[in-house]
């Protein structure tokens, strides 16, 4: 028998729908293929006994005819979605054994179309970082290498876990978060396919709050067409989180290798920034080349307020971090260090759970919204986040049907390379995602190519609000021209 | 605008984290370079410009008024650090 | 805020060794929506319950868990800012109020700072000088927090987060308020009409509705002083007192040249008076901003003005009303609107009767009776038919004013028909006049002495009919005794 790993989640779909293999195959493909990768430190939870029966069950499913969207394919969970009674930490010490009562709305739409959990996957804590490397779990280690180096890389963040688990093949897709890039970098950085949808079209309730107004949950997969297929179970109007929006869910696999002809291509000329390596800058050409030549008309727009998204993104998401954070204080769950009174145990709890990143962004928050200083920042981060939005309904009511940049200004680099830089140094991974987050728009990172290194580059591709399906259909043509990366197996 | 060591010891009492001195030192470094990074916004005219409240426009839609939750003392209690007879225990309050 | 529209009246004033000094209170009223279920989560909001058996994933901040705002709170704060005779906004936001404490599970209190749901408005007043207008400043919807307990364990606190995310209205008055009267008043005023409009129990010994007393003294005509506040006050008469200790306090501070600090205190209603507290001022700074998790409340004038059309009479147009209708004073009718169910029995027994004869009756007779017993207006064991019946017994002359009374305890204590009762019981009033001629006739012929004198001090018949209705045993008509008292000893 070929490598089941091998497989698409669409072949795979198809070829548990002829009866090839059983579910349960399957599973056992991927958790042997786990137990191999933990070098790469991708999963914090194996669930290899549910996983099984889960798959035991989907194989009676499809036995009965009654299989489900995903009946029977092997899914890894990122550890900020709450599963019940399994690991959810959004990989903090705060949550210290904390395991759920509940299930969060996009994981049961998952188990409820057929999908089975393998695990959950590491990331950034509470999804603050742009490189894995603030997990309290430890780093990720990209699958990826630069040719002729062992020298690891990371997956990028803060869904690196689900990145990583789906380069790696150590899962058929993986669900992810994303509030200021979170799916599209490390999808860039790992050869992989990840879609941010629209603000509103997945249901945010169990996921473990990062920034609400930014947060939005979207899978990694390996190509477009595994990515459309997984976004179509996750999305759904959730009467429990009420910024989740009432439009129906249409067929994103439908969009997958519809023709592009006659949609107009937006360049914004704002992301050509200063000092962007050359290798982005021609692969972004190469994007436009493969649209143009499928048949888009390509555009040049001007999105002006672009370069104040990430200094207003840096107000936005730590003040409302300041806040969602407030609750892990050692009284109802995770982690409780002693103090003399209650506010040396909730000081003495908070230092010791928190890493150095979330404390960093909590204490950013904390100043820029206490008294005094309020209108400054956070006011002042709120209305460029208005213009910059503006910016975007300005160039869609011009006719422009989406709009292809690189997905980040550089390949993976070494894991802590920059682990002595400047913070906004590493907040700079996002410069080009984080505009799509303020904006609450759709955004698909899709491969395009290998840097002069060997290592992914991607683009990225940002949609009018709710019009998932045209990015699915632009970032497959894409994908039809340059095929799809996977990295040397070496672990 | 920067901010001085006193000034990040008290948003960390604020935000309730306990900070050692190196670690004052540190952040005030690191929080001084988010604020400088941050300050190109005040080149921005946001005159007359309504801050975001929604990315999505639509209305907000409410509950009935119909009790569907609650009756598990046990499961709200359950990952508790420290509970008794299904309270939350927590280091005395002084009032 | 509108600071001094009132002209200070010399008898509010409060004698100080320097001069006349005028008390300035604002009230801010924490009233706890009547709901099913929390504001923002579908556990129960009834009071009472085992420790954190009324709490859901969203009352204990697990993480993940979002809010959706319960559409029947908003309603109740939407019909009693009309109650207030205030504006609705039919845009306003919710905001977060960050700080840390045990019973407050997310670390925020979801709450309306800048754009609450309902604007300006007023309250009247009925004091005895007049009708005093308090000015409402705002109301807004927000989350209660939950219960510490300190006294089970000597280093442990017990925290329960049944109240936790329970539906409060807080309701802020502007500063008119001059004296602890008014302050009694103006809380009695609003406890009735949201008990009118089933917003609120207003019961304030389980801590349904508890007030945030603002306090501050000046000389008349002074700008204002620096205020104290007087935090959870949870019954009129302890704010009563609290405000006459705290604008006490006051002065003497600054007669003795001192300052006041302004800050949060607390009214020890056994020692009878206020202290600080001062452990609760360290560091606030609550980081208000927008809830993210929360869109804008936005309303629909429709909706809105579909609750005003069912909106029930409120207590001063009811009053109004039964002044108008039924001819009683504006006290009376003061007295029968304070309770809804009080106005509602009243008009049960004022239609088609003399209105004044049943306010009468109902205040002196019923109302007496029921505070002796601690009883509410829904407690009466003497239905509003049973009462009717006996007015008309009076109004008909079968029984006298007395015998109502005696009447009115039996029908009370043993329940029955009034009408019956009298039959049985033989309590008809005497009309026959030959009767009550017969027992005058006894009367003054065993007082020959005192029937000469009545020629002379005519006044004296009043001691005559007082000792024939009781040798009648109460039951003879009084007038005709009166008229055949008056004949009989030859008195004009």
């Amino acid at each position: 028998m070929t490598d089941l790993t091998s497989l698409t989640l669409a072949e795979a779909r198809d070829a548990l729908k002829a009866k090839s293999f059983t579910a349960v195959e399957l599973t056992d493909a991927y958790l042997a293929a786990m137990e191999k990768a933990r070098v790469l430190n991708a999963y914090v939870a194996e669930t290899p006994e549910k996983a099984r029966e889960m798959a035991k069950t989907s194989d009676e499913r499809i036995a009965a005819g009654k299989a489900g969207a995903l009946e029977g394919l092997p899914l890894g969970i990122k550890d900020l979605y709450a599963t019940k009674g399994v690991h959810t930490q959004a990989c903090s010490h705060i949550l210290d054994g904390f395991e759920p009562t509940y299930e969060s709305t996009v994981s049961a739409n998952l188990w409820a179309d057929g999908a089975v959990m393998l695990g959950k996957l590491n990331m950034d804590e509470f999804a603050m970082g742009s490189s894995n490397e603030t997990s309290h779990y430890g780093s990720v280690v990209n699958p990826w290498r630069r040719n002729g180096s062992d020298a690891n890389l990371v997956p990028g963040g803060s869904s690196g876990g689900s990145a990583a688990a789906v380069a790696a093949r150590l899962c058929l897709g993986a669900t992810a978060t994303d509030t200021g890039g979170s799916i599209r970098q490390p999808a860039a950085f790992t050869g992989t396919a990840g879609i941010k949808p629209t603000y509103g079209r997945c249901s945010r309730w169990g996921l473990v709050a990062f920034a609400s107004s930014l947060d939005q949950a979207g899978p990694i997969a390996r190509d477009v067409r595994d990515a459309a297929i997984l976004l179509k179970s996750m999305a759904s109007v959730d009467p429990k989180d009420t910024t989740s929006v009432d439009i129906p869910v249409p067929d994103y696999e439908a969009a997958v290798g519809k023709s592009v002809k006659g949609l107009r291509i937006g360049i914004p000329k704002e992301y050509r920034l200063d000092g962007m390596p050359a290798e982005i800058d021609a692969l972004w050409q190469k994007g436009i080349d493969i649209l143009r030549e499928a048949g888009a008309e390509i555009v040049d727009i001007s999105l002006p307020h672009t370069k104040y998204a990430l200094p207003a993104y840096y107000i936005v998401a730590p003040a409302e971090a300041s806040s969602n954070l407030a609750r892990y204080d050692g009284v109802r769950y995770g982690l409780r260090v002693p103090g003399s009174d209650i506010v040396d145990m909730y000081e003495n709890t908070r230092a010791a759970g928190f890493g150095a990143e979330v404390k960093r962004r909590i204490l950013i928050g904390t100043y820029v919204l206490s008294a005094g200083y309020y209108d400054a920042y956070y006011l002042r981060a709120q209305k460029v986040r208005t213009l910059i939005k503006r910016d975007f309904e300005t160039v869609y009511a011009a006719g422009v049907d989406a709009i292809l940049t690189p997905a980040t200004p550089s390949a993976a680099f070494g894991i802590g390379e920059k682990a002595d830089a400047d913070p906004v140094e590493m907040y700079l991974n996002d410069v080009f995602t984080v505009t799509v987050n303020m904006a609450g728009l759709p955004g698909l990172a899709v491969p395009a190519g290998l840097s002069a290194e060997g290592l992914p580059l991607g683009l990225q591709l940002i949609g009018r609000p709710f019009d998932e399906e045209t990015l699915f259909t632009l970032g497959s043509a894409i994908e039809k021209a340059v095929g799809t990366f996977a990295p040397k197996r070496w672990w | 605008m920067s901010v001085d060591t006193a000034t990040v010891r008290r948003v960390a009492r604020l935000a309730r984290i306990k900070v050692t001195d190196d670690e004052a030192e540190r952040m005030t470094n690191e929080l001084n370079s988010i604020l400088g990074f941050v300050e190109q916004l005040d080149e921005v005219d946001v005159a007359g410009v309504e801050p975001m409240t929604s990315v999505v426009s639509v209305k907000m839609r409410r509950r009935q008024d119909v009790v569907t939750d609650g009756e598990d003392a046990e499961g709200v209690t359950a990952n508790a650090p420290v509970s008794e007879d299904n309270f939350f225990l927590v280091p005395k309050v002084v009032e | 805020m509108n600071m001094a529209v009132r002209t200070p009246d010399p008898k509010k004033l409060i004698k100080g060794a320097t001069g006349d000094w005028e008390i300035i209170i604002g009230l801010e009223v924490h009233a706890q929506v009547t709901s099913n279920a929390k504001l923002f989560s579908g556990a129960s909001a009834v009071f009472g319950a085992e420790p954190n058996m009324h709490v859901s994933l969203v009352d204990a901040a697990m993480p993940g868990m979002l809010p959706v705002i319960n559409e029947e709170c908003v309603a109740q704060a939407i019909r009693t800012g009309l109650g207030l005779k205030a504006a609705i906004n039919l845009y306003s936001v919710f905001d977060r109020k960050n700080y840390f404490y045990p019973d407050l599970p997310q670390g925020y209190q979801i709450s309306q700072y800048k754009q609450p749901i309902v604007g300006e408005g007023k309250v009247l007043l009925d004091m005895p000088e007049g009708v005093v207008e308090i000015g409402i400043e705002r109301l807004h919807l927000e989350q209660d927090a939950g219960k510490s307990i300190h006294d089970q364990h000597p280093t442990m606190s017990f925290v329960d987060l049944n109240r936790s995310g329970v539906a409060l209205m807080e309701i802020v008055s502007k500063p008119d308020l001059r004296s602890s009267e008014e302050v009694k008043a103006y809380l009695a005023k609003l406890r009735t009409i949201l008990r009118y409009l089933g917003t609120c129990d207003g019961n304030m010994e389980e801590g349904s509705m508890r007030a945030d007393i603002n306090v501050s003294v000046r000389k008349p005509g002074d700008p204002l002083g620096t205020r104290c506040e007087i935090k959870n006050v949870n019954s009129m008469r302890f704010a009563a007192q609290a405000v006459e200790f705290e604008a006490r306090r006051q002065i003497g501070i600054i007669e003795d040249g001192g300052k006041i600090d302004q800050e949060t205190r607390l009214y020890d209603p056994g020692k009878g008076e206020t202290r600080s507290m001062r452990s609760k001022e360290e560091a606030h700074d609550y980081r208000y901003f927008p809830d993210p998790d929360l869109l804008p409340l936005e309303l629909d004038p429709a909706w809105v003005e579909g609750l005003k059309a069912q909106l029930p009479e409120l207590p001063d147009e009811k009053k109004a009303r039964f002044v108008a209708d039924y001819g009683i004073t504006p006290y009376d009718a003061m007295v029968l609107t304070l309770e809804r169910a009080s106005a509602d029995y009243y008009e049960q027994v004022a239609k088609k009767r003399d209105g004044k004869a049943v306010a009468n009756f109902m205040i002196n007779e019923l109302f007496g009776r029921l505070n002796k017993d601690g009883k509410g207006i829904e407690a009466s064991p003497v239905s509003p038919e049973q009462l009717g019946s006996i007015v008309d017994l009076i109004g008909d002359g079968t029984i006298s004013g007395k015998i109502a009374k005696d009447l009115f305890e039996i029908v009370y204590t043993e329940g029955g028909d009034p009408r019956k009762l009298v039959e049985e019981r033989g309590l008809k009033q005497v009309t026959d006049t030959g009767a009550i001629e017969k027992a005058v006739d006894e009367v003054i012929a065993a007082n020959p002495d005192k029937a000469e004198q009545a020629k002379a001090k005519p006044t004296l018949s009043g001691w005559f009919v007082g000792q024939v209705m009781k040798a009648t045993g109460g039951k003879a008509n009084p007038q005709a005794v009166n008229d055949l008292v008056k004949a009989k000893l030859g008195i004009e």
